[in-house]
């Protein structure tokens, strides 16, 4: 059981969330080619190691947040707010 | 190889079994081959055995990092089945299901092939509708399929309770469906590849692919280098890891799906039952166990561990419809290390880079799918061309828009 700190909340249940995919992804603008594009919407980093990612708090409090979790063995390393670029030498 | 036989079984006991050999050989790692196979899972043994059997190319080794068959192929709940949608899956699944039926016999190794039919059971006459949609497909796909009242349904999977808090009002049945033992499966295929000449060396990683001319040349493994120009991927929840090791990106996430395993019972259930709106997923194994798989744990992991809401999710439906199991006690859960992409279908065939070749994505369906996955990337490494069975599944499908949306027909969430 995943047991995630909403930043508004506190530590819930991973039951109270729902997973909103990689963060800092950028949509790219109308003006781009298929490969881009393509990309855009299909490839995933899909990392061994620190995954950036998103959460909602869904049966909580409603906040969206970005976390940086190991997905080897799931340790929570932070939560920060999603306006946030992606936070530096984690796990280091 | 020892053939298994009533007679040769009848003369190493009169050698008091003594003159057994490992089923598979040991070797070392040779400096080159003519294909190498990354990942010793179902997939990548089958392709190994097929690529020596039907194509005459034995220079092969099968690598992989851990122990064969210990991550996916071990970690199944043994269902194999053919009951998809699209008709380029069925036609894939089929074939798949066919070399099953003939498994036993063609690797002389007893693999519990046991098709004793799979039903889907629905809990609302809309529900109702979209199973005779299913299994009108499936049925226009050449595949048996056949619609169920619920009195069949209760003939069929004696302990289900057809008026409990979710109450089944029809349902189909896949009579040629069942389960296979995937260990069998496995060793079956090691055994038959390592006899016909291909290595299989366990403990051994991948640590680089080097390319060069757009061509594979070399792979670096924590046991050595080797030259090649031809190698398959196929290590499943590792996939992306591996194909950025030659540039590659890939549409995969990965994900932990867990499985379970009740105390072994005497045999109640007679049949595979699914139910795709509560999510059951349930069988009883040959030795007694009472089989559940659950959906996948929705976020990115590599722990193959899965949380207690996923499991509870599983149990819970398992239960409404068998009340009866309620009181075995769970023996043993886990968890693999599944690679889902985007339509739930998987990525087979060619990939940019000349020589090499990638068998992945199989997500929560790959154990039914290893003979025809092993058959047809045997025929694409053989020919360099895609197995017509396999056209449909290129990396290239979503840049052009035609994904292959199996997410109902794979019956499991994620």
């Amino acid at each position: 059981m995943l047991r995630i700190p909403c930043p508004y909340c506190d530590l819930r249940d991973e039951s109270e969330f729902i997973f909103g995919g990689p963060a800092h992804v950028t949509r790219p603008g109308p003006e781009v080619d298929d490969r881009v594009w393509t990309r855009y919407l299909f490839t995933r980093e899909n990392p061994v190691g620190i995954h950036y990612e998103r959460w909602l708090h869904a049966y909580g409090c409603g906040l969206w947040f970005n976390v940086a979790r190991d997905v080897s063995n799931h340790t929570i390393l932070k939560v920060y707010e999603m306006s946030e670029s992606k936070p530096e030498h984690l796990g280091q | 190889m020892q053939r298994y036989s009533f007679i040769n079984l009848a003369r190493h006991a009169l050698r008091g079994h003594k003159g057994w050999r490992p089923a598979w050989r040991q070797p070392d790692l040779k400096a080159h081959y003519d294909v190498v196979i990354i990942g010793g899972g179902g997939h990548g043994l089958a392709t190994a055995y097929y690529l020596a059997r039907k194509h005459g190319i034995c220079n092969v080794a099968v690598l992989e990092r851990g122990w064969i068959g210990g991550g996916n192929s071990g970690r199944n709940t043994q269902v194999i089945r053919s009951n998809y949608f699209h008709a380029v899956s069925s036609s894939f699944y089929d074939h798949s299901l066919r070399l099953y039926e003939q498994l036993g016999h063609e690797l002389n190794f007893n693999a519990m092939v046991s098709q004793r039919g799979l039903v889907h059971v629905t809990h609302s006459e809309h529900e109702l509708e979209i199973d005779r949609r299913w299994c009108n497909a499936i049925r226009m796909n050449g595949i048996d399929s056949e619609m169920l009242t619920p009195a069949e349904i209760k003939k069929l999977a004696s302990p289900i309770e057809l008026n409990g808090r979710f109450p089944i009002v029809g349902g189909f049945v896949q009579r040629r469906a069942g389960i296979a033992r995937h260990d069998a499966v496995v060793w079956g295929y090691a055994r038959g590849a390592s006899a016909l000449g291909v290595d299989i060396i366990q403990n051994c990683e991948v640590t680089g692919l080097e390319i060069a001319g757009d061509r594979l040349r070399r792979i670096r493994t924590s046991l050595g280098d080797i030259t090649t120009e031809c190698a398959v991927m196929n290590v499943a929840g590792y996939s992306s890891q591996l194909a950025r090791l030659a540039g590659l990106e890939l549409p995969v996430t990965t994900m932990a799906l867990q499985a379970m395993v009740t105390e072994p019972v005497n045999p109640i259930l007679n049949v595979v039952v699914m139910s795709a709106a509560v999510h059951a997923y349930v069988s009883q194994s040959d030795r007694g166990e009472i089989v559940i798989g659950a959906g996948a744990d929705a976020y990115n992991s590599y722990a193959q561990r899965g949380g207690l809401p996923q499991m509870q999710a599983a149990v819970g439906a398992v239960l409404q419809l068998f009340p009866s199991f309620s009181r075995l006690k769970l023996m043993r859960q886990w968890a693999g290390r599944v690679d889902i992409t985007p339509d739930t279908s998987p990525l087979m065939g060619l990939t940019p880079i000349e020589g090499l070749f990638i068998n992945c994505g199989w997500g929560t369906g790959g154990f039914k799918a290893i003979p025809a996955g092993g058959d047809t990337m045997a025929h694409t490494v053989a020919t360099g061309k895609p197995h017509p069975l396999i056209e449909a599944f290129s990396l290239d499908r979503f840049a052009a828009g035609a994904l292959i949306d199996e997410g109902a027909a794979a019956g499991v969430a994620h």
